[in-house]
């Protein structure tokens, strides 16, 4: 009998730590849709990586030389990470100049301490010298990023986007679908934000900015 | 590439984890094993609960380590396909092939010997029975859901892997746990067949209320798939409409196939305790006679 009624204690007891384990779960999922609503951030900032993303790594060809770069050379800078491809039409040249855009924004003391790494993902079409001159046309920030299909599909993997070729034209032109992701890391390699294309030149200049005046 | 070199590549794991090749291949030899043993002993199991185990087990196996996992992190409706394993299928069949006395008998007895303090430990076993409770195990279920799909949550999820990690397992867990609790074993502290069958209408509504909500938004949700690029062309919209409804039908249908199996059990043990009860009338009629 007495056990009868402790198994029915506690299954009322159960009952009301579900109840309210229910009643918490639907406040903060309410709370976390309202926040949703508006993008899962406000207007003026970034979503932020607190170093959860892994940090700057990789081996890659430097366009402008042609050596063969690693993410050391990069310590104590600012780094945006995007990939891309110089044929692409629209999202490429136009998140650059968004990026580039931020940058020249930054005090003359913080300019210097703010790389952009474009690493293209169709390293076929884009040689050393298109890559160079195409990122040469963005500003002098950003360094044109290229390497084998290996080299570039670890990056990618690292940090979790991906692209896809389409199918080329009767003129051997095609497609490429990538990612539209911004990485930006700390001086220090940790990853710090990511952009996304609804992002704005304020935005990303207040981030950098916090960024870059941190040692 | 041959056409079978890339489906080999395809079976291999896009991210490889030893936790998840362990916990798969260690229960499926434990299983092995317990099945020669019952043999052995001349109570063989049942050739279906074998091939429910053993197709539990391999779906959770395949869409955790092979390319799968990859089309998923890409691609919302096959991410719903993998939560639907996780969290329905996989768990589902397991707990349906009720394998605990395979299980046993097949587990080395040292290693027996090992896990039982933690198996007996009171905390672990308070645990159990809080997470056990027919209210907080169906709150849990559609909570979880309802949480890994909230967009910003879901933005971090699918951009960061130890979030990814968490989810996926949080959501394996979770579906052992409480298809164990539906279709488990009847025992005095385990809820009834009515309880039961009352859980799975509970949890189906509000899957089915979340899976058409999905369907039916007009706007993408979820732009992390688009910021991350998708593993093939495909509009954000109809990839955001393929995924609603696989969070609506396909757990709507295991509910469904579930009550099918509660109702069975209901039907047969009413059969034989008529059959008791009808057997001791006799018996007290041929005493009296």
């Amino acid at each position: 009998m007495s056990t009868r009624a402790n198994r029915d204690r506690t299954s009322a007891g159960g009952a009301r730590a579900g109840l309210l384990l229910g009643c918490t779960l639907l406040v903060g999922c309410a709370l976390a849709a309202a926040g949703c609503a508006r993008g899962g951030r406000s207007a003026a900032h970034l979503h932020r990586l607190y170093g959860l993303a892994p940090p700057l790594a990789f081996t890659l060809q430097d366009a402008a030389s042609g050596a063969t770069v690693t993410a050391a050379a990069f310590r104590d800078r600012v780094v945006m990470l995007y990939f891309g491809y110089t044929h692409c039409p629209d999202v490429c040249p136009t998140t650059l100049a968004k990026l580039a855009a931020a940058v020249r924004e930054l005090p003359a003391a913080d300019r210097d301490r703010v790389r952009i790494a474009f690493v293209t993902v169709d390293p076929a079409r884009d040689t050393l010298a298109v890559l160079r001159a195409y990122a040469a046309a963005f500003g002098p920030e950003v360094v044109g990023l290229r390497g084998t299909r290996r080299q570039i599909d670890r990056l990618a993997a690292r940090y979790r986007v991906t692209y896809a070729f389409g199918a080329p034209n009767a003129r051997g032109n095609y497609d490429v679908t990538h990612s539209s992701a911004v990485f930006i890391f700390g001086r220090d390699g940790r990853s710090a934000a990511v952009v996304e294309p609804s992002d704005g030149v304020a935005a990303i200049r207040m981030t950098l900015n916090r960024l870059a005046s941190r040692a | 590439m041959s056409v079978f070199a890339a489906a080999l590549r395809f079976l291999l794991p896009w991210e490889f984890s030893p936790v998840a090749l362990a916990g798969c291949a260690l229960p499926v030899a434990a299983y092995l094993r317990g099945l020669r043993t019952r043999r052995a002993r001349g109570r063989p199991e049942v050739a279906l609960r074998a091939l429910a185990f053993l197709a539990g087990v391999g779906s959770i196996y395949a869409v955790l380590q092979t390319h799968l996992d990859f089309l998923a992190q890409h691609m919302f409706w096959i991410h719903r396909v993998q939560h639907l394993v996780l969290h329905h299928l996989g768990p589902f069949l397991i707990a349906l092939s009720a394998p605990a006395e395979t299980l046993l008998a097949g587990t080395p007895r040292t290693l027996a010997r090992t896990c039982r303090p933690l198996v007996a430990n009171r905390v672990v076993r308070g645990l159990y029975r809080r997470l056990q409770q027919p209210v907080v195990a169906c709150v849990l279920f559609v909570g979880l859901i309802v949480f890994w799909l909230t967009p910003a949550v879901h933005f971090y999820a699918m951009l960061i892997r130890p979030i990814y990690l968490t989810m996926n397992w949080s959501m394996l867990i979770d579906g052992l746990l409480f298809w164990w609790l539906v279709l488990g074993p009847e025992r005095a502290s385990a809820p009834r067949l009515a309880t039961r069958m009352a859980m799975l209408v509970a949890v189906a509504i509000p899957q089915a209320i979340l899976g058409a909500y999905l369907t039916f938004t007009a706007s993408p949700l979820y732009d992390v798939y688009g910021l991350c690029g998708r593993a093939f062309a495909i509009s954000p919209i109809l990839d955001q409409q393929l995924g609603g409804l696989n969070t609506w039908i396909p757990p709507g249908m295991m509910s469904a196939l579930g009550l099918i199996v509660l109702a069975s059990r209901w039907m047969r043990s009413d059969e034989s305790a008529r059959r008791v009860s009808s057997g001791a009338l006799a018996r007290a009629a041929g005493r009296s006679g």
